[in-house]
């Protein structure tokens, strides 16, 4: 916890032991069985690792065993793989029990649709009299029960929407699925020639597929999710008498005085006890460079400590505490973005009271022409079959299931169910600085040699301040030299003894250096100044020329960076704005008939992230934001950002096409049925055929680079 | 069409096994990591836990 532990430096926030329990881990870049045999072969040889085992589907790596996640993440590292720490507890309790049942429903259809189907070809081939009847009778003993099991999902949905007053797509497949089986049982009963099980089946099978893939890539996406919650610390340091506890954030109260040790986020707002600290606000305000408190300044929560650990009395905590009143405002914000209408129900709205319709007026044409109740009925129900939305419901999660999974390969997590259809109709982007398209980095002079080095890193190895991290990256190759005494100076930087040398890291004055930035000095030698460039995160400058919309930068820090982010990257960079200027841009954008894509990672974003049409943000910004993106980048690397847009859009043609696939066997099927001759074979093939052509062509998603 | 009676019930039992052989699959966990089954066929090296 404390900077007393210099190898806690180079990773993440935790370090009590995992026990036997499994520790999991995301791993966003793995993609082949190569990346599978390194990692198990590796970790497999870590002491107190007992199983290891990757699951390339979700990314994810499962490690039992006594083994502390710091030394699998750094093992990880070493291999080259980027890797996030999970909350096991969590996992376990997010069994697909839905799936499985989803999954079960549709084995038994399946199984069920086969043997209808065996029996039907041999009706359709010409069975007559008593052996007709016998197929039929066994046909409805197979397909009852089972319609009744696997098509609950259906018949749920369409009750829930029905008691409140709405029509939604599972109202015209429930009366399909039903009235198919009743009619059936009744003309098997009355030994009439045509009976639509298998229909009524296959119906059930190929709605469920769609609804599997529905809940697959939603399910996965929601575990992911709940996983990067996770890696939230939730406990608080609290001072009585002269111990501490560790209590969680819940249980402090305002009063309380509150220890924040060295690189944890401030759990409650109050004012420094301290007489100084020394706070990251990025995350909070947008500004790269540390901020100097004394005591009496007031902390808000979601700083974080960079310094030595520091003493704060609450003053607002829990719910009252400006992140939080920020998160609320952000929830809120979200459920308006819940209220967009997903293109399949937009369809659904038009489609299913002119089915109804459609069924209704043949009904009525066919009973006033012929008077025939029981033909006039059979007609009816031959169109509600043909109309049934069988491809109508696989249309939009074929294809969407295709989209997810292909963004997940690339490491991105799509959070939000219509999120794919809101980034496709994007207009504008606007992008956060800190943390979002820059990163703290260090440029290590040439003239260094390598015991300055050596001294620079064991000294930067003990602090969390972002630049002494950036450090050691640097000097990622360099072995630490065997530097005493090591302390770190609040606001200064860190001193420590080297071959009975005083050896400094920190601020140029406090160097008596004549430069004012980060630099070295080892004794009486010349201080030597390291430059300290914020860089574009990886592939940020790719990305953003490759993409075909109009970008800007909104930034809450000085003009000075953000006037040389501007020349960097070509694009407009607005400097010192605040959250409500950010919020203020968008909405001028929106209101302008921009639909604007936010991409940002910090509190000072998340109201204009949750405001957005559409959202993204980095997996290592602020859980608020998190929550509020639509798209989550597991990766390092912004590169693939424009794949992001291009799948999006490609969601969205393949969506339409696939509508249109499915309305042009209507417009072949239904005058047909409502001329009376719609057989049950002629519904099989074309719900049939229709499913699969929608199925095939979503698979197209799969080409697009 | 005697034969019936015997073939009826022996299409039914395959296809309930197939089922059924499934449903095992289904709740032994066997889909939970598609990608990577798919994968670890190329691996050569014995693993010994």
């Amino acid at each position: 916890m404390t900077a007393a532990c210099p190898a806690c430096v180079a990773v993440a926030p935790s370090s009590e032991p995992s026990g036997a329990d499994a520790a999991q881990f995301s791993l966003p870049t793995i993609h082949c069985a190569a990346c599978i045999g390194k990692i198990e072969r590796e970790l497999a040889g870590v002491i107190g690792v007992q199983s290891v085992r990757v699951n390339l589907s979700l990314k994810r790596l499962a490690v039992t065993g006594t083994v502390a996640p710091e030394r699998v993440l750094s093992a990880l590292e070493n291999l080259g793989f980027e890797a996030y720490p999970l909350d096991a507890a969590a996992l376990s309790r997010t069994r697909d029990d839905q799936g499985r049942a989803l999954l079960t429903r549709l084995a038994v259809a399946g199984f069920a649709m086969m043997n209808v189907m065996l029996l039907s070809v041999a009706v359709w081939s010409g069975a007559t009299d008593a052996t007709r009847d016998m197929f039929h009778l066994i046909s409805a003993l197979i397909a009852l029960p089972v319609v009744a099991y696997s098509a609950q999902p259906f018949f749920t949905n369409a009750w829930s929407a029905l008691r409140v007053n709405r029509l939604n797509m599972d109202v015209p497949i429930s009366l399909a699925i039903i009235l198919a089986a009743g009619m059936s049982l009744y003309e098997t009963l009355q030994s009439g020639a045509h009976a639509y099980f298998d229909a009524a089946l296959s119906l059930t099978f190929f709605l469920l597929i769609g609804r599997y893939m529905d809940h697959r890539t939603r399910s996965a996406a929601r575990s992911a999710a709940r996983e990067l919650t996770a890696l939230e610390v939730h406990t608080a340091e609290r001072l009585v008498g002269t111990r501490t506890q560790t209590v969680a954030v819940s249980d402090l109260a305002v009063g309380d005085t509150v220890v924040v040790p060295t690189g944890a986020r401030v759990p409650a707002d109050g004012t420094l006890l301290s007489s100084e600290a020394l706070m990251d606000r990025s995350l909070l305000t947008g500004e790269s460079a540390a901020v100097h408190l004394k005591a009496g300044d007031s902390v808000q929560a979601g700083e974080i400590n960079i310094a030595a650990p520091m003493h704060l009395r609450a003053s607002a905590v829990g719910q009252d505490t400006s992140l939080r009143r920020m998160t609320a405002l952000v929830e809120t914000a979200e459920n308006a973005r819940n209220s967009y209408t997903a293109l399949a129900d937009r369809a659904a709205r038009i489609y299913a009271p002119a089915v109804h319709l459609l069924a209704l007026v043949a009904f009525a044409g066919w009973a006033v022409a012929t008077g025939d109740i029981r033909h006039a009925l059979n007609i009816a129900i031959a169109v509600l079959i043909i109309t049934c939305p069988c491809a109508l419901g696989l249309a939009v999660p074929a294809v969407s299931t295709a989209a997810i999974s292909r963004l997940f390969s690339e490491g991105f997590l799509v959070k939000h169910g219509t999120a794919l259809e809101r980034l496709a109709e994007v207009t504008h982007i606007v992008f956060d600085k800190t943390g979002t398209l820059t990163r703290p980095a260090i440029r290590v002079p040439d003239t260094m040699t390598d015991a300055e080095k050596a001294v620079a890193k064991s000294l930067a190895q003990v602090s969390h301040h972002p630049l002494s991290r950036a450090l050691t990256a640097a000097l990622s190759s360099t072995t630490p030299a065997q530097v005493t005494q090591i302390r770190e100076v609040a606001g200064q930087g860190i001193e420590g003894t080297w071959h009975d040398q005083t050896a400094r890291l920190g601020r140029g004055p406090w160097l008596d250096a004549d430069f004012t930035g980060l630099g070295v000095r080892i004794g009486s030698n010349a201080p030597i100044q390291i430059e300290t460039p914020e860089t574009l995160r990886e592939g940020a400058r790719e990305a953003i020329d490759a993409l075909d919309l109009p970008c800007e930068v909104l930034t809450g820090d000085a003009p000075a960076p953000a006037a040389r982010l501007a020349d960097q990257l070509g694009i407009p960079v607005t400097a010192e704005a605040r959250p409500e200027d950010k919020l203020h841009r968008l909405e001028t954008l929106a209101a302008s008939g921009e639909r604007v894509l936010m991409i940002g990672d910090g509190l000072n974003d998340t109201a204009a992230l949750a405001a957005a049409h559409a959202a993204l943000a980095p997996a290592t910004a602020l859980e608020a934001s998190r929550s509020a993106a639509d798209v989550v980048v597991l990766k390092e690397s912004f590169a693939d950002l424009p794949l992001v847009l291009r799948v999006a859009r490609a969601t969205r043609t393949l969506s339409q096409q696939n509508f249109t696939i499915a309305a042009v066997y209507n417009l072949i099927a239904v005058p047909i049925a409502l001329a009376g001759y719609a057989t049950p074979l002629a519904a099989a093939l074309a719900m049939s055929v229709s499913s699969l052509t929608v199925l095939v062509n979503s698979q197209r998603m799969r080409l697009i680079k | 069409m005697n034969v019936l009676v015997i073939l009826i019930p022996v299409s039914l039992i395959l296809g309930a096994i197939g089922l059924v052989a499934f449903l095992w699959t289904v709740r032994s966990d066997q889909y939970d990591d598609d990608q990577g089954n798919a994968a670890r066929i190329l691996l050569d090296d014995d693993q010994q836990d």
